[in-house]
């Protein structure tokens, strides 16, 4: 295990070597050698002294869930690096034991430097403390003396806009006051290797802005930041270079475009295979009659997009393949948006304006949807539902088919910001 | 997009070890254990404005209900000239033992985001809750103290062993509560066990009974008494602090040799305090 572990980590970086060499010469911040977790998962939890003594050797039994499996990689100073991978690759896994936060059962790790991890904006903030008192406390948290942290006390304040409010216990902050505090704490902290998991995932488009802001600055500074994330746009827009991890193992590392290219493809595949089980009339389950090949969002001028302004209408793309002979298929979409909320659905039928119908196994269909964009900034989600027409049930479901961003438009409540004309007049009352 | 940029100088590659008690340097382990502590400290005598007065206030009528049980209904203690002070001295120093690992219990538990998402000497927790409590009674001695001499006893030398038996307390509190906060993470009804084990102990240390010919006067028990640690604490208090003709421990055991199951046990509780709650502290973020 070890063995094969270390020859990944020398095989792995010397493939990214021409992809991105401008880091790959600074020395290394972050060494991981042939790093190993698992997780026991006892079958009956025994959570009380009662019950140990009723049953002595339930605690024994248990499940293992292998989260890491011989992972090895070298981070250099200077670099943004990028993790990305599914729910349960055993990616926030491996940023947990980055951090200091588990213990792995194989490998090592080190660092050089001060780090300072962020797994979760303003994890540690007490809300009974004020912002002020909970400065100090997390600022020592992550490295500081208590004396850095006062002296930077005031910066953290200014860049939150928080001054009035700094005697003020934090439960009576907004959540949106709280995530600013978090966030400027953490860019005052200034330590030389930052972990951060999903934190963009927060805040209003303002605030995202402000992050994106604050990314860059840290990148032209030459610090060594480590983003866990699943957000594809994300990486290839900050990253040098990205690792993609699939079941605990690291499935590549490199450019992240490419990373980016594999992931997509990781999730298609996936996607598909997780289809097959949804499916209740599937008969085999060896495989769905239609197999989803690619599916993509694009621009009206044909660049395909992952991030798409608000107002822009764009262009749905999917590439399907009938596996069995069909006497038609209609497919189906339902837009949600981030909190699995359904916006809208749409769908239409195989082939009808040419009248035939009939899709014989083997055969490749290409839909082509136009959609205007009413839809607030955010991510979405498509799920993708084709069904055998005329009552022959579905052929296919996939959750979560594809997803995007949008951004920018109004700041405002809503799912949607619907095409509205608008009238206010002042009737002749009295005053004038 | 990549713009080179040369990075700031860092130290030498380090190894890191993961989670642990005390973990990410000594400097930083002694400020989050002083911050803690003093934060939650001032969270809940100052931030109220009764805060203060309200913690002396709990000692103060456990005294006055115990005083009157013990002098007017059972008549204990009425040989001796400093029985209330004794009896107020003894309530402020079992509260502070019971304060700190009661609370330490779920202390670990509490803290589930912190020591879930970041890194974090894991040590600092229940410590600080003993810490915090160690601020407490310190409070609370002032109040002894003026009884103390309000009831005319007289400074002795031996009031300069009074630190050192504190230090005992501490570190007793300290390494019980360590081994409870592990364990109720495994184990949640090790809060209940506890509190009901605490209140044994109350009535297991000689602090509403006097020892000696003018107090409880059994000898048998009182050899059996000494078995706790906390009892031969509780006795030396006594005797150095208020009473020097008292027994002292060793005579209430029966001869300094039956010390030792005591001072094994405190050894024990020690070893196997700090023993689980490193082998745990690894752990901990994944048990929770």
């Amino acid at each position: 295990m070890e063995g094969r572990a270390i020859d990944d980590a020398v095989a792995s970086p010397l493939g990214a070597r021409g992809a991105q060499g401008s880091k790959l010469d600074a020395p290394v911040a972050i060494e991981a050698r042939g790093l190993e977790k698992a997780f026991r998962i006892p079958t009956h939890r025994v959570d009380s002294f009662k019950e140990r003594l009723v049953k002595p050797l339930a605690a024994r039994e248990y499940r293992e869930l292998r989260a890491l499996d011989g992972i090895s990689f070298e981070i250099h100073q200077g670099e943004f690096f990028g993790i990305v991978g599914r729910n349960g690759s055993g990616k926030s896994t491996l940023l947990k034991l980055l951090a200091s936060i588990y213990r792995a059962d194989a490998g090592t790790i080190r660092m050089a430097g001060r780090l300072a991890p962020f797994i979760e904006l303003g994890v540690g903030f007490n809300v009974e403390l004020s912002a002020r008192e909970n400065v100090v406390l997390n600022g020592v948290m992550m490295g500081l003396t208590p004396q850095e942290t006062r002296d930077r006390l005031d910066a953290v304040i200014e860049f939150a806009e928080l001054g009035e409010f700094i005697d003020l216990k934090l439960k009576n902050y907004s959540s949106g006051m709280l995530v600013r505090l978090a966030f400027s704490l953490m860019m005052e902290v200034d330590a030389d290797i930052l972990l951060i998991d999903e934190v963009l995932a927060v805040g209003d488009a303002a605030f995202q802005q402000k992050c994106a802001d604050a990314f860059r600055a840290m990148k032209e500074a030459g610090k060594t930041i480590v983003l866990v994330t699943h957000e594809m746009t994300t990486v290839e827009e900050y990253c040098h270079r990205a690792m993609l991890i699939d079941g605990g193992e690291i499935q590549h590392v490199g450019d992240p475009a490419e990373v980016g290219r594999r992931y997509l493809q990781l999730n298609f595949e996936r996607g598909s295979e997780d289809a097959v089980h949804a499916d209740p009339t599937g008969g085999s389950s060896e495989s769905a009659s239609v197999r989803l090949l690619d599916g993509w969002i694009e621009r009206l001028d044909g660049s395909r997009v992952e991030t798409i302004e608000h107002g822009e209408a764009f262009r749905l793309r999917v590439e399907l393949e009938a596996k069995e002979d069909a006497e038609g298929l209609d497919v189906g979409f339902i837009l949600a948006n981030a909190d699995g909320v359904g916006v809208f659905q749409f769908g239409l039928p195989v082939g009808e304006d040419t009248g035939q119908r009939a899709v014989a196994a083997g055969q490749r269909v290409e839909l082509e949807v136009e959609l205007e964009n009413p839809l607030a900034a955010g991510r979405y989600f498509l799920h993708c539902g084709i069904n055998r027409a005329f009552g022959g049930g579905i052929a296919l479901y996939v959750h979560n088919a594809m997803d995007f961003l949008v951004f920018g438009g109004p700041k405002a409540t809503g799912v949607v910001s619907v095409p509205h004309r608008a009238r206010a007049t002042i009737g002749d009352g009295s005053a004038s | 997009m990549n713009t080179i940029s040369t990075p700031p100088p860092v130290g030498p590659l380090r190894e890191v070890h993961g989670p642990s008690s005390l973990g990410g340097g000594r400097r930083r382990f002694f400020d989050l254990l002083w911050l803690m502590s003093v934060t939650e400290f001032k969270r809940a005598y100052f931030g109220t404005v009764f805060g203060y007065l309200w913690s002396l206030v709990r000692p103060l009528m456990l005294f006055g209900v115990l005083l009157f049980v013990f002098t007017q209904v059972f008549r204990i203690g009425h040989g001796l000239q400093y029985y209330p002070v004794l009896l107020l001295l003894g309530i402020v120093l079992f509260q502070f033992f019971q304060e700190a690992t009661q609370n330490s219990v779920t202390s670990v538990a509490a803290q589930e985001g912190v020591v879930r998402k970041t890194q974090f000497p894991r040590l600092v927790i229940p410590l600080a809750t003993v810490l915090t409590a160690l601020f407490n009674l310190v409070l609370n001695l002032v109040v002894v103290f003026a009884f103390i001499f309000a009831w005319g006893v007289d400074p002795t030398w031996t009031w300069l062993l009074f630190p050192f038996v504190l230090a005992v307390l501490f570190v007793l509190a300290a390494t019980v509560g360590m081994m409870l906060s592990v364990l109720y993470i495994r184990f949640r009804d090790v809060a209940i066990i506890w509190t009901v084990f605490a209140q044994m102990l109350f009535y297991a240390t000689p602090i509403l009974y006097p020892l000696g010919p003018e107090g409880l006067n059994k000898p048998s028990i009182e050899h059996l008494l000494m078995i706790n640690p906390l009892a031969v604490i509780f006795e030396q208090v006594r005797v150095w602090m208020l009473e020097p003709n008292a027994p002292t421990a060793a005579e209430a055991a029966g001869g300094a040799v039956h010390l030792l199951p005591a001072l094994a046990i405190f050894v024990a509780v020690c070893c196997f305090g700090v023993w689980t709650f490193n082998r745990e502290a690894p752990r901990i973020a994944e048990d929770l």
